[in-house]
């Protein structure tokens, strides 16, 4: 018969093809695992995330100091390569005599916190209100589109920074107020991939066969729209730690001494020529955790969009 | 004795086009007015230009959207869905296969968990059961038992409309409802499919509305025709009855719009040419 498929389905997909029935949580982790080491900088970027999630989980044991003990005598060292540095002091110490080093492996805490609890509390807010907004249209729709309008309307800092003024200041309040301002870019993604398939055929079909409007939603319409939703909270990972990082500055998130790379970096402006070790270092943690997250998004959605797949 | 599977009285579907700032709204009557009757095991083909009404009677039938007036019964029993919400027993009589094989299937559920999706919403039978079942239906529309964990952009046009066909017939339905299933598929494909679909008719005593607006297709499978024209039914009767003796003056341009290919009809055209 002309419609029996003879192609070979290549080494992954037959893992979990041919006879073998039941389909293993293992097998589709093989499966994915298999397309997303097909790119190179997702894996690599998955392997330097790891090493940052490692060096948070055990900054205690590997930190060579307190992150907030300061020692007299070695203001502002040099790195240890260059005249002036000692090896005690690797990266050499700020304008307080902190370890630097110390405080950038205690920062990777604060700023992996902060990016996971703004993208996850942003990403969970956002899909539900797109999801409602955009399959159910008609006036909630225009309500809640409106009011994401209007918060997109405002200057994101600035609105994160009235909101940490009426919660008042801190770590936790900067984090809701960023999760806050950040919300709409979801809600609108959310929306616009829903409505876009929601006229698809496959969720008639999915209608006719009796799903109801929660099944549809979350089962049928949401595993399709993940794609932008991955890059964006990706993308605002970055966006988070360095609005964390700006309300620390401004002296409304981190409180000092926190070793938040955000706050490190503001607390060291005033150094910039003299010591540029400073602010190059958590400049570069930021820059380095950043990266790796956004090859790590982009590997995530080409394994998870099967319409990239090869087959 | 036959038994009703379909009737629609004066079914009338209107859509209103909101006025704009400028200019009051507009009123379009897509359907005006269709009355029919279809009896178990027979095929009836809706036929008709773009535009005509067909896929909103299809969507209608399908109990997707509802009737602006007039009486839908299925199995006897009269159906509205702007009153009382659909039970999983009246909705599982009724399924369609739609015209575009690669939007009607999600690209992210292998073909299993399609083809047991409607039984995880509409019945209860344990995982085992479901797979049995998926794995025979998918057999029996000629594809292969390792088609089972493959996701649908790894299939041909036919074979997903093969298993559009498939995932219809999971519920056991009375009436399926075929909106221009071959329409976007290449010719032999086309016979392969209309073949299966005659063989699942006559096995599981299955009542089709057919909808195309490819006569021959129409010829090939339908019992009885209905042509539309602009909402109405301009034409209805048995497939003889319309193919030989067209009544509406529609209806005898649409049959010698209809390309021929014989050899008789093209020697016929050279002649005239020459002459």
């Amino acid at each position: 018969m002309a419609t029996t498929n003879t192609k070979d389905p290549n080494a992954a997909v037959g893992l979990e093809g041919g006879t073998v029935i039941a389909v293993t949580r293992r097998a589709r982790l093989a499966e994915f695992w298999y397309y997303f080491s097909q790119n190179r900088g997702a894996v690599i970027g998955l392997y330097i995330f790891a090493a940052i999630v490692v060096i948070a989980v055990l900054a205690p044991l590997i930190a060579p100091h307190s992150p907030s003990v300061q020692n007299r005598g070695a203001f502002l060292l040099p790195p240890a390569w260059e005249t002036a540095g000692s090896w005690s002091f690797i990266l050499g110490t700020d304008a307080v005599g902190r370890d630097l080093l110390s405080r950038l492996i205690y920062g990777a805490r604060f700023s992996l916190f902060i990016g996971v609890v703004v993208v996850s509390v942003a990403v969970s807010v956002g899909i539900i209100v797109g999801l409602v907004a955009g399959y159910f249209r008609g006036a909630i729709d225009t309500v809640i589109m409106r009011m994401m309008d209007i918060i997109l309307a405002f200057p994101s800092l600035l609105l994160a920074l009235v909101l940490v003024a009426i919660l008042g200041p801190g770590l936790v309040n900067a984090m809701i107020a960023i999760a806050l301002v950040q919300q709409p870019h979801y809600v609108r993604l959310t929306r616009a991939a829903v409505m876009g398939e929601k006229g698809r055929e496959y969720v008639t079909a999915a209608r006719v066969a009796g799903a109801s409007n929660l099944r549809l939603m979350f089962k049928t319409i949401l595993p399709n729209c993940t794609a932008p939703l991955i890059v964006q909270a990706a993308l605002s990972f970055s966006t988070a730690i360095l609005d964390a990082a700006a309300l620390g500055f401004l002296g409304m998130g981190a409180q000092p001494p926190t070793p938040e790379w955000g706050t490190m970096l503001a607390e060291a402006r005033e150094f910039i020529l003299r010591a540029w070790w400073v602010v190059t270092f958590p400049g570069l943690a930021i820059l380095i955790t950043v990266l790796a997250i956004n090859l790590m998004g982009d590997g995530l959605r080409d394994a998870l969009d099967p319409k990239l797949k090869r087959s | 004795m036959s038994e009703i599977v379909l009737e629609t009285r004066g079914i009338t579907r209107d859509y209103h086009i909101g006025g704009g700032l400028f200019g009051a709204g507009r009123t379009i009557n897509a359907l005006k007015g269709i009355d029919l009757t279809l009896e178990k095991g027979k095929t009836l083909a809706i036929v008709g230009e773009s535009g005509c009404g067909k896929s909103t009677l299809a969507r209608i039938i399908t109990m997707i959207d509802a009737p602006t007036s007039g009486e839908l019964l299925i199995d006897g029993a009269k159906v509205d869905i702007t009153k009382k919400r659909l039970d999983s027993e009246m909705r599982r009589k009724v399924q369609i296969v739609f015209q575009n094989p690669y939007g009607s299937l999600n690209p992210r559920q292998k073909i299993g968990d399609v083809l047991m999706e409607p039984l995880i919403i509409n019945e209860n039978v344990p995982e085992a059961e479901r797979r049995e079942r998926a794995m025979a239906m998918l057999t029996k529309v000629g594809l292969q038992p390792e088609h089972f964990n493959r996701y649908p952009h790894m299939f041909s046009g036919g074979q997903r409309q093969r298993i559009a066909i498939a995932r219809a017939l999971m519920l056991n339905p009375r009436l399926l409802v075929l909106d221009e299933p071959v329409s976007a598929l290449d010719l032999s494909v086309q016979a392969q499919v209309l073949n299966l679909l005659a063989d699942l008719q006559d096995e599981f005593g299955l009542t089709f509305v057919f909808i195309s607006h490819d006569l021959s297709v129409v010829r090939y499978i339908a019992d009885e025709v209905m042509v539309m024209y602009f909402g109405e039914a301009v034409e209805y009767g048995t497939r003889d009855e319309v193919f030989q003796n067209p009544q509406h003056d529609y209806t005898k341009t649409l049959f010698a719009a209809t390309p021929r290919a014989d050899v008789e009809s093209i020697r016929k055209r050279l002649a005239a040419k020459a002459a």
